[in-house]
């Protein structure tokens, strides 16, 4: 067998970290590893990297330092911003929460158990395309509307939504907007005065920074409500000693994302559009997701007659490594919810593909994919029920 | 790894697959919505099953779990494969994740209904009760 180069194309997962990243977080693992909540110059040491990192992050975020609070990742994000908007509109009375039926589950089982706790909820329907509409979103505004929680762009179909008329909105109406921002940053423009959010959530392996680290940005004024309890850091409202190596690691990494965004998101865009004009041709297949208001990195497309954990496996037998939202790939019994929202009928959101790229990828590799796919598509067609019954008239092609 | 070597080998290299023009028997089971499909193909000659191809729509344990079971059903007599469990097939794979368990079922139940297919054809009598199908699909919803 001929050494076969790995083609990683499952970016929305997770990310290779950068070198500046791993180059800003080796310091802090063995020579500065103090406690920045220590007095002495080896704290002190770390608490002013930590200070810096704040600084940067903030400037990329368009916010202020003070509004930055350091957690484990995007979910715990999520979960804090939810939990405390839920706490300041039931001081108010206010206990109905408008999000949106494609969020990731972060957002989706916090407001799950929300209304466990007697909160309402409403999930703004997100359309064929992958979009949401703000007029909708507006119409389901009620007086008793504590928060909206709209995804700033979709992990599965990469469709990135009208975040500034959502704000404006909430803005209009006196209510509180967080966004999901985990697959947007560092990736599209993110500015939380311009989305006028009062929370934003994000991850830093998402854009080559390390794994366990996040960051909730809340407004300046927004009282937040504690995940964990038990020390000082982050003024109080998330203890835990600082993961100093991992702040790092994120700010260089977020840095230098923001620094590149423009010339990265034209090179993957290409590789994109590249890829979606090559799979195309694979007949009765269809691209999930708005084609123009979606993420640089993202294509997702169905097959029909195919289940998509098979397509995984064969394509990471061709060192494709990609992901689908296939039952049997996401866990449960069911395919993945985004495509279920956006209309598509079980059995063609089984046959799922989802391929998320980076801009290390290449345009070679592009061509590689562009081949493989449809031998292995071709395969798996041939050796299914569904597909022969396509064929000979049984069942009717659903796409 | 998700899957055993054994599982692997027979995704990669299924036994017995394709269909057949002058099947004496053929079994379906499965549904698309949950996203497995099964059909097994049976050539039958004095009670010996002479022949068997399989084709499926399902992930990888779907698949291995068809290919083995038709492995498992080649050149016996009808009545021994009808005794075939799930149990049996997964310990020939060497192990199933507990979330794929179904496909085993879904292998032992496909090559149920094309045995209960070749005895309805040749009117030959049979115990209903050896039928009974439980819910093929996990999903729980049809």
């Amino acid at each position: 067998m001929t050494e076969q180069k790995l083609i990683y194309v499952d970016n929305s997962a997770t990310t290779k970290m950068s070198q500046a990243a791993v180059d800003a977080m080796l310091p802090y693992l063995a020579e500065f590893y103090g406690n920045p909540s220590s007095l002495h110059s080896v704290g002190q040491r770390a608490a002013e990297a930590i200070t810096l990192a704040r600084a940067q992050i903030a400037a990329c975020l368009d916010c202020t330092p003070q509004e930055i609070y350091f957690t484990s990742g995007g979910s715990e994000a999520d979960n804090q911003a939810l939990l405390s908007a839920a706490m300041i509109g039931e001081r108010k009375g206010k206990k109905h929460i408008i999000s949106t039926a494609i969020e990731h589950h972060a957002v989706l089982h916090t407001l799950r158990r929300l209304q466990k706790q007697g909160f309402e909820v409403t999930l703004l329907d997100a359309h064929q395309d992958g979009l949401v509409r703000p007029e909708e979103l507006a119409a389901a505004i009620r007086p008793d509307t504590c928060l909206v929680s709209v995804m700033f762009a979709n992990n599965e179909i990469g469709t990135i939504q009208p975040i500034e008329e959502i704000g404006r909105i909430c803005k209009e109406k006196g209510v509180m907007f967080h966004t999901d921002a985990v697959q947007a940053v560092g990736h599209i423009p993110v500015s939380v005065q311009k989305a006028q959010a009062d929370f934003l959530a994000l991850s830093a392996h998402k854009f080559h920074g390390p794994k366990g680290i996040g960051v909730l940005y809340a407004k300046k004024g927004i009282p937040l409500t504690n995940l964990i309890e038990g020390g000082a850091q982050e003024r109080g409202k998330r203890a835990g000693t600082e993961n100093i190596p991992a702040i790092m690691g994120m700010a260089a990494a977020l840095k230098e994302a923001c620094d590149h965004l423009d010339e990265n998101a034209a090179k993957m865009r290409a590789m994109r559009d590249r890829l979606i004009e090559g799979l195309s041709v694979i007949p009765h297949s269809t691209v999930n997701g708005d084609h123009v208001k979606r993420l640089p990195g993202n294509v997702n497309m169905c097959f029909e007659g195919i289940e998509g954990e098979s397509l995984l496996l064969l394509l990471d037998d061709k060192g494709i490594c990609a992901s689908s939202g296939s039952a049997c790939t996401s866990g449960s019994l069911d395919p993945s919810h985004v495509l279920l929202a956006i209309g598509l009928p079980h059995e063609v959101a089984h046959g799922s593909l989802r391929l998320s790229l980076s801009e290390e990828n290449t345009m070679e590799e592009m061509e590689y994919i562009i081949k493989a796919v449809p031998e292995v598509v071709a395969y798996l067609r041939a050796i299914s029920p569904i597909w022969h019954d396509l064929e000979e008239g049984k069942k009717n092609h659903v796409i | 790894m998700l899957y055993s070597e054994k599982v692997m080998d027979h995704f990669r290299n299924p036994r017995n697959l394709g269909t057949m023009e002058d099947a004496d028997a053929v079994g379906e089971v499965g549904n698309a919505k949950c996203g497995d499909i099964m059909r097994i193909y049976l050539k039958i000659k004095d009670d010996i099953i002479t022949d068997v191809k399989f084709i499926t729509f399902g992930c990888g344990s779907a698949i291995a779990s068809s290919s083995m079971a038709t492995e498992m059903i080649k050149g016996k007599p009808v009545s021994e494969a009808l005794q075939l469990s799930n149990k049996a097939v997964v310990e020939a794979l060497e192990g199933l994740p507990a979330h794929k368990l179904h496909c085993s079922v879904l292998a032992e139940e496909a090559v149920k209904a094309a045995v209960k297919d070749y005895y309805d054809k040749n009117g030959i009598a049979y115990d209903k009760e050896q039928f009974k199908q439980g819910p093929t699909c996990a999903c729980g919803d049809h």
